[in-house]
């Protein structure tokens, strides 16, 4: 059975919200798309410092 | 010459003191009264709570690093300030009480032309029956709030994990133990990092994890919740946590005050007013914060104590205390300078300062008991409001006393928060979260009361790595290595 299959059925807390499929799940982990988020979310991280000093 | 005293070694104490040593260089005097020998990188107790760090990877002795900076160091705890003197003193002072070994109990009065308050909070257990006491934590649950804590809390899920690969189902509850508690991001960070070692373990079905809560939505996080940028979609933290638990099959249960603790069970209330009970196996449940207990006196020895500080014990500075309702709140009403309006040598920095009020929408139960986050200050706005106040102290010394105040409101700064879930580097996945600002201004974005562009949340290892970064990052900043002073707050 599919992760999300699983788990929506859990419940009605979990039925009601959103959970990643496989793809999404797969992407939070690839080192070369987490590369790519890590200094995406570096420079954003960086603009928020800044404008906070 | 003039003396800063700088009450707490912590986040914000360090910032503001270290700061201040290296601007005045040795034309002035700087104090630091705090009562560990050892400083403490707070956010990565963690995953020493999980087993995966020591506690001597998060903490490193303060008297060397304040040696090289021309800071004189006293293990000690503040107990009370005189902020005019006494009858038989001239100046302000501070009545502070060693806790250095071999002086345990000893008492001094250490006088100072300026004071920053920076105590940060008092752990306080005992306002929930059975959380523990007035000496601290109570024997039915575990904390991650200090180094040791988090050391004992990883011995007793350790014991768990042993329990379920014998076959024992054990029932994990994490989240708030009482109803007026904040730092839910840190019980949100423990949960999930329990999650991701009970999978590494292989021991995931055996357990039953629950979130218990004062958020009357999951994802308030005591800051009202945040609306962020995911995945193209502007989306309310509700659904970006819900899914997260979800995913992770965590049940959650919200607007709950813990009432009452007991071996392996709690009593709660809930905001309708319900009471039930909640039975676990192990639980880790956050404290209430409360101000550290100093008291104020006058000249005279009049107490004042409620002059100079909040009843919630925390120091009053420039904030709007009178707000009133819900309705009336505006992000003006946050302070700027945190200078004490009544004594303007005295500063508070970090959790040490009276908010003017919560964040969140108050809530209470029909029978009247409030149950709402209150606004957590955490690490990064408690380094920048330090580095503030000790500016605008250091100008005071140097410049006199019309020097012009350097302001760090908390409606105008961002905060980045980076909660793990596990400890890898190509396994488990962190929620990176920007907020900007910390407390939200409706007039300036009236849908959502922050800037959408910088306000973001995204879940992979990217966060795994910048949490790796930082706490290596803030420890050799915090030892004074060479090029600190470059390494932002
Ligand atoms: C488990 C956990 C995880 C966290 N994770 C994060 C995170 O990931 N990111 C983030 O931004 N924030 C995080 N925080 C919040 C962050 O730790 C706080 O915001 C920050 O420590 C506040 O700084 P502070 O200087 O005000 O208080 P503290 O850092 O607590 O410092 C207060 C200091 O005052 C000292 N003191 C106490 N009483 C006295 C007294 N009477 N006299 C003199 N000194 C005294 C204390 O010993 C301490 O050294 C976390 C908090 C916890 C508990």
């Amino acid at each position: 059975m599919k992760h999300e299959e699983k788990n929506f059925e859990k419940s009605d807390q979990f039925n009601l919200t959103m959970i990643p499929g496989a793809f999404a799940r797969k992407m939070r982990t690839c080192v070369i798309w987490q590369f790519i988020r890590f200094v995406a979310i570096n420079i954003k991280m960086i603009v928020v410092v800044g404008k906070s000093h | 010459m003039a003396r800063l005293v700088v009450l707490g070694g912590g986040v914000s104490g360090h910032t503001a003191a270290t700061f201040a040593a290296k601007w005045l260089g040795s034309s002035h005097e700087v104090v630091v009264v705090t009562p560990n020998s050892k400083w403490n990188w707070i956010p990565s107790n963690i995953w020493v709570g999980v087993g995966q760090m020591s506690k001597e990877e998060v903490t490193f002795d303060l008297a060397p690093v304040y040696a090289k900076a021309g800071i004189n160091f006293k293990q000690a705890k503040a107990v009370s300030i005189n902020p005019e003197g006494s009858e038989s003193e001239a100046k302000p002072f501070v009545t502070i009480e060693y806790t250095e070994s071999g002086r345990e109990g000893e008492s001094e009065i250490v006088e100072y032309d300026y004071l920053i308050n920076a105590t940060g909070p008092k752990l306080n257990f005992a306002a929930t029956p059975g959380l523990g006491d007035a000496n601290g934590l109570g024997e039915h649950t575990v904390s991650v709030c200090t180094a040791d804590h988090a050391v004992h809390a990883s011995q007793e899920l350790q014991k768990c994990i042993e329990k379920m690969k014998a076959g024992e189902r054990q029932k994990i509850l994490v989240g708030t133990g009482h109803g007026m508690c904040t730092c839910q991001g840190a019980a949100f960070e423990y949960i999930f990092n329990i999650e991701h070692e009970l999978k590494k373990a292989g021991v995931r079905d055996m357990a039953d994890i629950k979130w218990i809560s004062n958020e009357s939505f999951l994802g308030d996080f005591g800051m009202g919740g945040l609306h962020m940028k995911v995945g193209g979609y502007v989306v309310s933290s509700k659904l970006f946590a819900e899914s997260l638990f979800a995913e992770r099959n965590v049940e959650w249960l919200i607007g709950a005050h813990t009432s009452k603790v007991e071996a392996g069970k709690i009593e709660y209330e809930l905001l309708d007013g319900s009471t039930n009970e909640e039975e676990f196996d192990f639980a880790m449940l956050i404290p209430p914060f409360a101000g550290v207990g100093l008291k104020a006196y006058a000249k005279d020895g009049e107490d004042i104590t409620a002059t100079v500080f909040a009843p919630n014990g925390f120091m009053k500075v420039d904030a709007n205390y009178a707000a009133g309702a819900y309705e009336n709140w505006k992000a003006s009403d946050w302070p700027r300078t945190y200078q004490n309006p009544t004594y303007k040598n005295m500063f508070a920095a970090g959790i040490a300062f009276a908010p003017p009020h919560i964040i969140s929408k108050p809530m209470s139960s029909p029978n009247g008991t409030p149950i709402n986050p209150t606004p957590p200050r955490t690490g990064m706005p408690s380094g920048i409001i330090g580095k503030a106040v000790a500016h605008s102290v250091c100008d005071l010394m140097t410049k006199g006393e019309n020097a012009h105040l350097h302001e760090a409101s908390m409606a105008e700064m961002g905060a980045a928060c980076v909660a793990s879930a596990g400890k890898g580097l190509t396994t488990g996945t962190a929620a990176a979260m920007t907020v900007y600002p910390v407390v939200p201004d409706f007039e300036k974005y009236p849908g959502t009361g922050r800037d959408t562009e910088y306000t973001f949340g995204e879940i992979g290892l990217a966060g795994h790595w910048i949490k790796h970064i930082l706490h290596h990052l803030f420890l050799y900043k915090a030892k004074l290595n060479p090029g600190w002073t470059l390494i932002p707050e």
